[in-house]
């Protein structure tokens, strides 16, 4: 019986391949996407946001991508260079690309290697402020042996040598158009930022930066019978509830962008039956953060939330592991997210293979053992409930986050949990772009932590860990002396786990890394220094009469937008 | 008069440098950063250089007198050659946006239309129903009109545009399907077809806006005349045997204007400050949608110039009102 559904599945996928791919370049019309954050810049070298790198890739492509499953696709390369294939050096110090034969700019002009030499010096260049400077790290020199081939040298051996080029992030640009671009210069060149000249399928031909672009097929575009649409219209602003409406609803848009919605919102504007929701998972993971250091406002402003004032509460392992225990993360999925979220117990969710299973017990709610856990820890119960130590002290948390709907409803869930196991909480909320913004002179930042704890979602770029991991290692924790810049946000330090990273930075064997990737999570859960809540899938919708999409969280979701086609 | 004006036209100046000034420095402090928007995913040392590259690591009162001289002089000398064609544009650095690394004046000059179009209009609209309506139910105090046109401007005065919105939008987009929820601004009229189009398409964001704009003006105009209906030059003029048409239209609402004309030329800044909400509820990406995104984005350079602009505005249509005040009312003169 099994056998005779995958026979029926592949004959309708035998049927279906040439319906879409024997359409005619242009054959399909117009299509409308809208983003509610509207674009303001089709470079995403100087803008690093999700909005414009989304827009830039449709015009914009690298030399390799990675597609639905998290693997690594060429784009503009014609292979993936590997170890056993010779393109990447036995030393792991270089990777060399060769660029598929007979490639052309939208303007008609060939595509060579000197293109991505220049791509490399522009984004390079001290005085760019290139937003995608970290995928270059490392890098040595970017050198072209020939038209077509392209040696990257890295000054210390890079186990995967994948990221100059691939992924949204560094896309190839053409030289010529950018040429007096560079450096201070970058952002003066308004014309070639706003109408950059692409590989991709599509050209833009209008642009109004926060507003809206209009795009047309690209008639030099590599697949002759590709884009199946003539015309694009790439809408921004307004707000999700809106978006999913003219999608679902109304149906005057074919794509709608992250529609990050109540999940009853959704499955309401779903019922209008013109479109439906799409959902697919990646790294994003709503956490607590523990503060491992003092954030007491007694403290000295340059002893305050450093390494230097142990947390007088937090450091006490116990505690960490009751508060987590006391969570149910089913119910805050149920309530905040619903189909689109997953209750997490890892920072690493993601691609399977560095998923790890250890520390599954986390799905289950656990009060009891809470409580025993912060007996032993020495806090008994007051007489208002809420515990207090030998000493006297109450265990009385501050605990932090941006202001956002879902992330008030979980503070006040989060709030009562830790009420019945005798762990008061102090909730505040501050303005998402004080928050994040890093600004040192605010006393709000997640960066400066002078909250106890502290709620927010942070993912990684592309597939592979080791960077994301690599933020937890002693010494990068934000502190006056970097101006309170870093990555470490909890100030965890742990001689063990940085071992176990410098093994992972040496380590260029797929399983192997992998198996070092969930071993390096599992210390940061079983430390319970990190309280991960929800895994947040990203949910977009789209037309039922747009065929070809393949929601992809690990590369833009224009992605393979070339693909995409007017089903009937 | 002419000296008068003069006068204040100088006097603004330094009213504008100091407004500007403080704009400025609130900017300055508030906390944000133009990078919170970016992903957390870009570590901090490049988000420091992108800052220098930004222009930020030069100290504050630098980086005011450069905006100034561009915004005194620089820009003006684009937009006089892009109005005219003539080749004035002076050469130097011009007031880059920080989101789309593009001149602001371009910008606002390409969002201008779409604010004058939608907020214009709906303020054109207001005033022309909201004046009749206020005569009518002042002249006639208490009747049904009046109490229905009371009403029906505390509904206008009371529900925010952001409730009004999209319930509009739910009834005539999604329920009835009547108009588009997604406001085309590329949209160009050069035909019938197209000029239903844009009527359709504007259609929710004028009337809420025009309900709100009428509600006001008509509440001014019916106290404002009430206050001249019970005056003694109403009984002259009614005694000496005029009709009650050329009481109520030529005697009474010319006084009763005087402080109406005031409160419309004051509220004409307003127009282009556009309606922040109205415009990102209905995505007219009009002069408030693009305000409230620069200000969401921490881009200094657009909340500045936009600010400075609204502000100059501000000052001029106050020194309008001032001048339609001694043309209304011959006894006020200024000289």
């Amino acid at each position: 019986m099994k056998r005779k559904i995958a026979l029926l599945g592949a004959a309708a996928a035998v049927a279906l391949i040439p319906a879409s791919a024997m359409a005619e370049r242009g054959s399909s019309g117009h299509v409308s996407i809208i983003y509610w954050q509207a674009p303001s810049i089709l470079n995403p070298y100087l803008s690093g946001g999700t909005k414009d790198v989304d827009s830039a890739n449709i015009i914009l492509e690298p030399l390799a991508r990675y597609d639905e499953e998290g693997m690594l696709v060429p784009w503009l390369a014609e292979e993936i260079p590997t170890v056993e294939n010779g393109g990447v050096s036995e030393d792991l110090t270089s990777i060399t690309w060769r660029l598929r034969e007979g490639l052309v700019w939208s303007d008609g002009t060939p595509v060579t290697s000197a293109d991505a030499v220049f791509s490399a010096e522009y984004c390079m260049h001290p005085e760019g402020g290139c937003a995608s400077l970290r995928y270059f790290n490392d890098v040595e020199s970017v050198e072209a042996l020939d038209e077509l081939t392209i040696r990257i040298n890295f000054s210390v051996p890079k186990p995967v040598p994948y990221s100059v080029f691939v992924g949204p992030y560094t896309p190839i640009i053409q030289a010529a158009q950018f040429a007096e671009c560079l450096g201070a210069r970058a952002p003066e060149c308004t014309e070639a930022n706003f109408y950059p000249i692409g590989t991709g399928p599509f050209v833009v031909t209008d642009f109004r930066p926060n507003d809206v672009i209009q795009l047309e097929a690209n008639q030099n575009y590599r697949d002759p019978n590709q884009p199946a649409f003539a015309t694009m219209t790439f809408r921004g602003g307004g707000d999700a509830t809106s978006a999913a409406r003219a999608v679902m609803e109304t149906g005057e848009m074919d794509y709608a962008w992250n529609l990050q919605l109540a999940p009853d919102v959704i499955a309401e504007i779903a019922r209008g039956g013109r479109g439906q929701p799409i959902v697919a998972f990646g790294t994003l993971v709503e956490r607590i953060e523990i503060n491992m250091t003092d954030p007491s406002p007694d403290l000295p402003a340059d002893i305050r939330s450093t390494r230097e004032a142990p947390h007088p509460i937090l450091t006490d392992i116990r505690v960490r592991e009751a508060l987590s225990r006391a969570i149910d993360r089913e119910l805050l999925v149920e309530i905040g997210y619903g189909p689109t979220g997953e209750a997490a117990c890892n920072l690493v969710p993601n691609p399977p293979i560095f998923r790890s299973t250890a520390n599954d017990n986390c799905l289950e709610q656990d009060q009891d053992r809470a409580r025993e856990l912060l007996e032993e820890a020495g806090w008994t119960p007051g007489a208002d409930g809420i515990r207090v130590n030998a000493d006297g002290q109450r265990l009385v948390l501050d605990y932090l986050t941006s202001t956002n709907a879902v992330r008030q409803d979980f503070q006040a869930l989060i709030q009562q949990w830790w009420r019945e196991i005798g762990v008061e909480a102090n909730l505040r909320n501050v303005s998402a772009s004080v928050f994040f913004g890093g600004d040192p002179g605010s006393p709000d930042t997640f960066q400066k932590f002078y909250a106890d704890v502290e709620m927010y979602a942070n993912n990684f770029a592309g597939t592979d860990p080791e960077q994301y991991l690599g933020a937890y290692r002693c010494g990068l924790e934000p502190r006056p002396a970097t101006q309170w810049q870093g990555e470490n946000i909890n100030r965890f330090c742990d001689e063990r786990y940085d071992a176990l990273h410098r093994e992972l930075a040496q380590t260029a064997d797929l399983e192997e890394r992998a198996r070092i990737g969930r071993e390096l999570n599992d210390i940061l859960m079983q430390e319970y220094v990190i309280i991960p809540l929800v895994s947040r899938g990203r949910v977009s919708a789209h037309a039922n009469n747009l065929g070809g999409v393949r929601l992809n969280t690990w590369d833009t979701e224009m992605w393979n937008v070339h693909e995409w086609y007017r089903a009937e | 008069m002419f000296n008068y004006t003069l006068r204040r036209l100088l006097l603004a100046i330094p009213t504008l440098l100091f407004i500007a000034l403080v704009i400025f420095l609130l900017l300055e402090l508030s906390p944000g950063d133009p990078l919170a928007d970016m992903p957390l995913t870009i570590p901090p040392e490049v988000r420091q250089s992108m800052r220098l590259a930004l222009g930020l690591g030069e100290a504050w009162y630098i980086r005011f007198y450069k905006w100034l001289y561009m915004f005194a002089v620089i820009e003006p000398s684009h937009v006089l050659a892009n109005m005219t064609g003539w080749n004035v544009a002076l050469e130097g650095q011009r007031i880059l946006s920080w989101q789309t690394r593009s001149p602001v004046a371009d910008i606002i000059a390409q969002r201008l239309p779409q604010t004058l179009w939608v907020v214009g209009l709906s303020y054109l609209l207001g005033i022309l129903l909201a004046v009749p309506i206020g005569v009518y139910s002042a002249y006639r105090q208490y009747s049904w009109f009046d109490q229905t046109g009371s009403f029906v401007s505390m509904v206008g005065f009371s529900l925010p545009t952001f409730f009004t919105g999209p319930l509009l939008m739910l009834i005539f987009a999604v329920w009835l399907g009547w108009f588009p929820i997604i406001y085309d601004t590329t949209l160009v009229v050069n035909s019938w077809e197209s000029f239903l189009k844009q009527l359709r398409q504007m259609a929710m964001p004028v009337f809420v806006l025009t309900l709100y704009n009428a509600a006001q003006i008509s509440r001014f105009m019916r106290a404002s005349m009430l206050d001249n209906l019970n005056q003694d030059y109403v009984r002259t003029a009614r005694a000496k045997g005029m009709t009650e048409r050329v009481v109520v239209n030529v005697h009474v609402l010319r006084n009763s204007l005087i402080p109406v004309v005031t409160v419309i030329a004051l509220g004409i800044p307003t127009i282009f400050t556009g309606a922040i909400i109205t415009e990102t509820i209905f995505r007219v990406n009009g002069l408030g949608q693009l305000l409230i995104t620069a200000i969401y984005a921490s881009d200094i350079p657009m909340v500045l110039t936009l600010s400075v602009v609204f502000a100059i505005l501000i000052v001029l249509f106050n020194l309008i009102a001032d001048l339609l005040y001694a043309i209304l009312d011959p006894r006020i003169r200024y000289d």
